[in-house]
């Protein structure tokens, strides 16, 4: 079975059409790229998945979930975790919390325990302080753990956004450009990280990205997206010498 | 110089070690209750100093009430003061024409808390359309709701109309003040650090991403307007048996906005900042009040020049060490020697 | 049937004062998002000063209502400048609660010049006609025309003018209209003068209508005011008009058949009720958030 299955996903914002007819499907441990020009519809999907929007039309399945009508805690719950194209950290907390937001659902006690102090808070508390300092301190950020988040350096506050999403214990991880205004260097350090990821937390991922040089570098497969429709799915070396594909990143006429 | 620095610095530390102490809070609350309770009997305090602390207190409650919603959560509620009629209503009616006057002394708790638990029930309901996410929604829904409020009281003729409600007795008195003000504090900072207090604060900080990273952003808003409400409800039936007299125009939008006044003078989302900010507030008022109308004009001023100059207030988004758990303030610290103890095993990577 | 008719005209009177006050909050929202809660106070504002310029300088009519809109424009824009203006990027929370302040300051200060009430002196020899059974005077006729006479201009402006295309382009979308050379700061200026000059307009007409005046006479009506335009769509300025008149009738309706003690009761209930069923008011369209 699948671990998230797209079938005939439509989605219209007054009239435009942002995405068409969406047909997907990706196993564990895979690792998938979406790309396209802008305003193709792919964050959209990202929405879509993640219970921001509700479809118009079509069904999501993940692990046999139907997702569609959900909201976006529930979904969180059930495993899917994301970060943003425009980071979205919570600024003026710190970096520890931001973490431990994620953890909500992980930590059990009832709001009677968390007025007063008592029962299971204290417990509970300590471990998922605990367990979010862990996974800090892989991302080397326990340094500042006390640090405001917003006082983060960019490349930080990307990676902080990443590991606020593998705090909530996801199977699938989607993660919106990530390499937005990195340079080629870092690029690569970030390549390296994402399969680094993939293999210690043992997530699939789902990638949306604009830079060609770390979509065609990890990806197993792609799926481009161009006006809200798939125009070509595969392979990335069958993807590079696509004619569509080229069509729709430069142009018609460019291209004869 | 540097001398004198580093003396503060260990007298600081000492001052970490007294507040970190098991029984730091406990042994407050004794002495301050024995004071309060000392300085209301043997005529410590004048009497009009043990009435402006009353009202320090009934306002601390007020202010760190709403800063849950207004500064915690970042909402717009103007509707504290209706809150504050329900708990006062409830409690009044409650000591004056249900209790046995004679077991009123004893009874005095159980209707400030039957107040406070009415206009948290109320809280519940007004808590349903700040699911909204609409940015000022909320402002113009607890707007009407205040005014709702106002104008239901003073159409039930049974609560006096227009006239109000008489005949309470001073049944409000420092030590009480002094405990229902702690009580509030203690609630609401354990509140903020919990998880669901992270989620009041992460909804302000922003709300979409909250609910995507699991949190339950309609529990988190029921909770926060709850407790607020509730405290809201215990404060009014303070200032109702403090006053020993209620009308519903007291409870306008006018009283909101001093409460509203004294969450941004002292800053928003912190606790230490709820307390200078009504303690400075009642004092003012207190010392202004030879300027009769004008005091009127200078308050209003003083909340503009306050969101131009310094919008967050005096403490806002920073809390007193004193508030903060130890878990949270050393965190980092508590896990570098976690790690060291556990390191010089295994040599971390 | 002649009841009715009656009611039907003192429910145009009291809608048309509303409507011209919705309008300030309303063209107030749309351009800067922000609810100026001190609307209701220039209201007032615009009493006094009709109260003083008739008074003192013994203007006629149509003078004293220029003078009114004027002036009220001039503190309109004057409290722009100084109070709303510094916090134009802060939170949106500091700019609502810096507008209550300047309401509440508002009242204070003139409470603190003039701590009685006053009685405007009538600009208009009142006269009353009785058509089949119904009555009307000439204040009436004067304050609905006049109205609907302001309304149709601010239509005209907003619709056809250049400054009007400006000001829908900047409550459109705030981000790009500086780039297309439209001076955002004069026409967000030009906004107040206009809402805060409408809202002293219909201050003076109010002052006529019922000439005892008081500071805190703009509270309430501000509020209702500001219902109105929730009730229309806050920031869409026909819908300020029609909520405005559906505010007035019913409150007509209110007071003849309840005790007028409850109209303060059903004005904010209907808010409620329309909040949870149209958020967005009758003409009013979510904006909704990208993510
Ligand atoms: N909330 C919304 N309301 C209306 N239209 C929207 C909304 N969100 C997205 N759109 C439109 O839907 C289309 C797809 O947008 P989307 O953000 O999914 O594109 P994208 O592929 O992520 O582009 P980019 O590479 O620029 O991020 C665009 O035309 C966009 O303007
Ligand atoms: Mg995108």
């Amino acid at each position: 079975m699948p671990l998230l299955e797209i079938k005939n996903l439509t989605h219209r914002f007054e009239g435009l059409c942002a995405v068409d007819d969406f047909n997907f499907t990706i196993a564990s441990n895979e690792l998938v790229g979406i790309i396209g020009p802008n305003g193709a519809g792919k964050t959209t999907v990202f929405n879509l998945i993640t219970g921001v929007y509700r479809a118009t039309e079509g069904s999501i399945y993940f692990t046999g979930n139907e997702l569609v009508g959900r909201t976006p805690h529930q979904i969180t719950k059930l495993g899917i975790a994301r970060t943003f194209q425009n980071i979205r950290l919570f600024k003026e907390l710190t970096v520890l919390d931001n973490v431990r937001i994620a953890r909500y659902g992980q930590a059990i006690y009832s709001p009677m325990e968390a007025l007063l102090h008592m029962g299971r808070y204290n417990a509970e508390e300590k471990r998922i302080t605990d367990h979010a300092m862990e996974l800090l301190s892989i991302f080397k950020l326990d340094d500042a753990a006390n640090e405001r988040s917003k006082n983060l350096p960019y490349g930080l506050q990307r990676k902080l956004e990443i590991a606020r999403a593998l705090a909530t214990d996801p199977q699938l991880l989607l993660l919106d450009e990530p390499a937005a205004g990195m340079n080629p260097n870092e690029i690569k350090q970030l390549m390296e990280f994402i399969g680094w990821i993939r293999k210690t937390f043992q997530v699939t991922i789902i990638l949306i990205e604009h830079q060609m040089r770390l979509v065609m570098g990890i990806c197993e497969r792609l799926v481009v997206l161009d006006f809200g429709a798939t125009i070509a799915e595969g392979l990335p070396a069958q993807i590079q010498n696509n004619v569509k594909v080229m069509e729709a990143y430069l142009g018609k006429e460019l291209v004869k | 110089m540097s001398k004198l620095k580093a003396a503060y610095q260990t007298l600081l530390n000492k001052w970490h070690i007294v507040i970190a102490h098991r029984f730091f809070w406990p042994i407050f609350l004794i002495v301050g209750l024995l004071f309060s309770i000392a300085a209301s009997t043997f005529d410590i305090l004048d009497l009009y100093l043990q009435l402006i602390l009353i009202y320090v207190g009934i306002n601390i409650i007020l202010t760190v009430s709403l800063n849950l919603i207004n500064g915690y959560m970042g909402e717009f509620s103007i509707g504290h003061a209706g809150f504050m009629a329900i708990g006062a209503y409830v409690a009044s009616l409650l000591t004056v024409n249900v209790f046995p006057q004679t077991a009123n002394m004893f009874l005095f708790p159980a209707a400030i808390l039957a107040g406070g638990i009415a206009a948290a029930l109320i809280g519940l309901l007004v808590a349903i359309p700040s699911f909204k996410t609409r940015g000022d929604y909320l402002a113009i829904v607890t707007l009407a709701f205040c005014m709702i409020v106002k104008s239901v009281l003073e159409n039930i003729d049974a609560v006096g109309g227009p006239r109000g409600l008489l005949g309470m007795e001073k049944l409000t008195t420092l030590p009480w003040v002094f405990f229902w003000t702690v009580l509030s504090l203690w609630v609401i900072r354990n509140l903020v650090y919990s998880k669901f207090g992270r989620g009041v604060l992460s909804i302000r900080e922003d709300e979409i991403a909250s609910d995507l990273m699991g949190v339950n952003t309609r529990q988190v808003k029921v909770i926060a307007f709850v407790v607020s409400s509730f405290f809201a409800g215990i404060a009014g039936g303070l200032f109702a048996h403090t006053l020993q007299y209620i009308n519903p125009r007291m409870f306008d939008i006018i009283k909101s906005t001093d409460i509203l006044i004294m969450v941004y003078l002292g800053g928003i989302a912190s606790i230490a900042g709820s307390i200078l900010g009504a303690f400075i507030y009642t004092i003012l008022l207190e010392i202004l009040r030879p300027l009769g109308v004008w005091r009127m004009v200078f308050m209003p001023l003083m909340l503009v020049l306050l969101m131009i100059y310094r919008p967050r207030g005096i403490m806002g988004l920073r809390e007193a060490r004193l508030f903060i758990p130890l878990r949270d303030l050393f965190a980092s610290k508590f896990w570098r020697q976690k790690k060291k103890e556990s390191g010089d095993a295994s040599a971390g990577d | 049937m002649v009841y009715i008719f009656q009611q039907a005209l003192n429910a145009l009177q009291l809608g048309s004062i509303y409507a011209l006050i919705a309008l300030g909050y309303t063209m107030v929202y749309g351009i800067l998002t922000m609810i100026n809660f001190a609307h209701g106070d220039l209201f007032m504002i615009g009493a006094f000063f009709c109260f003083l310029i008739a008074f003192y300088l013994k203007l006629s009519f149509v003078p004293t209502l220029l003078l009114t809109m004027i002036g009220v424009a001039f503190l309109g824009v004057v409290i722009e400048r100084l109070a709303y203006k510094p916090l134009r990027n802060a939170p949106r929370v500091s700019a609502i609660i810096t507008a209550l302040g300047v309401g509440l300051f508002l009242e204070n200060f003139t409470l603190a010049l003039n701590p009685y009430p006053q009685h405007v002196p009538a600009l208009i020899t009142d006269q009353t006609w009785t058509i089949g059974n119904v009555s009307i005077s000439s204040l009436q006729i004067i304050i609905i025309v006049l109205s609907l006479f302001l309304m149709l201009i601010l239509d005209f402006i907003v619709q056809r003018t250049k400054a009007g295309m400006a000001m829908r382009a900047i409550s459109w979308d705030k981000s790009i209209v500086p780039l297309m050379g439209v001076p955002v700061n004069k026409i967000i200026s030009l906004t107040f003068a206009i809402g805060t000059g409408l809202g002293g307009a219909a201050g003076m007409m109010y002052g006529l209508a019922y000439p005892v005046i008081d500071p805190y006479m703009g509270i309430m009506i501000g509020w209702k005011a500001f219902i109105s335009a929730v009730i229309g769509g806050i920031g869409n300025i026909r819908g300020a008009m029609i909520g405005g008149f559906i505010l007035g009738s019913v409150e007509i309706m209110v007071a003849a058949f309840l005790p007028s003690t409850y109209r303060d009761f059903v004005a904010f209930t209907l808010l409620l009720i329309l909040l949870i069923f149209r958020p967005y008011g009758i003409l009013g369209k979510p904006n909704p958030q990208k993510v």
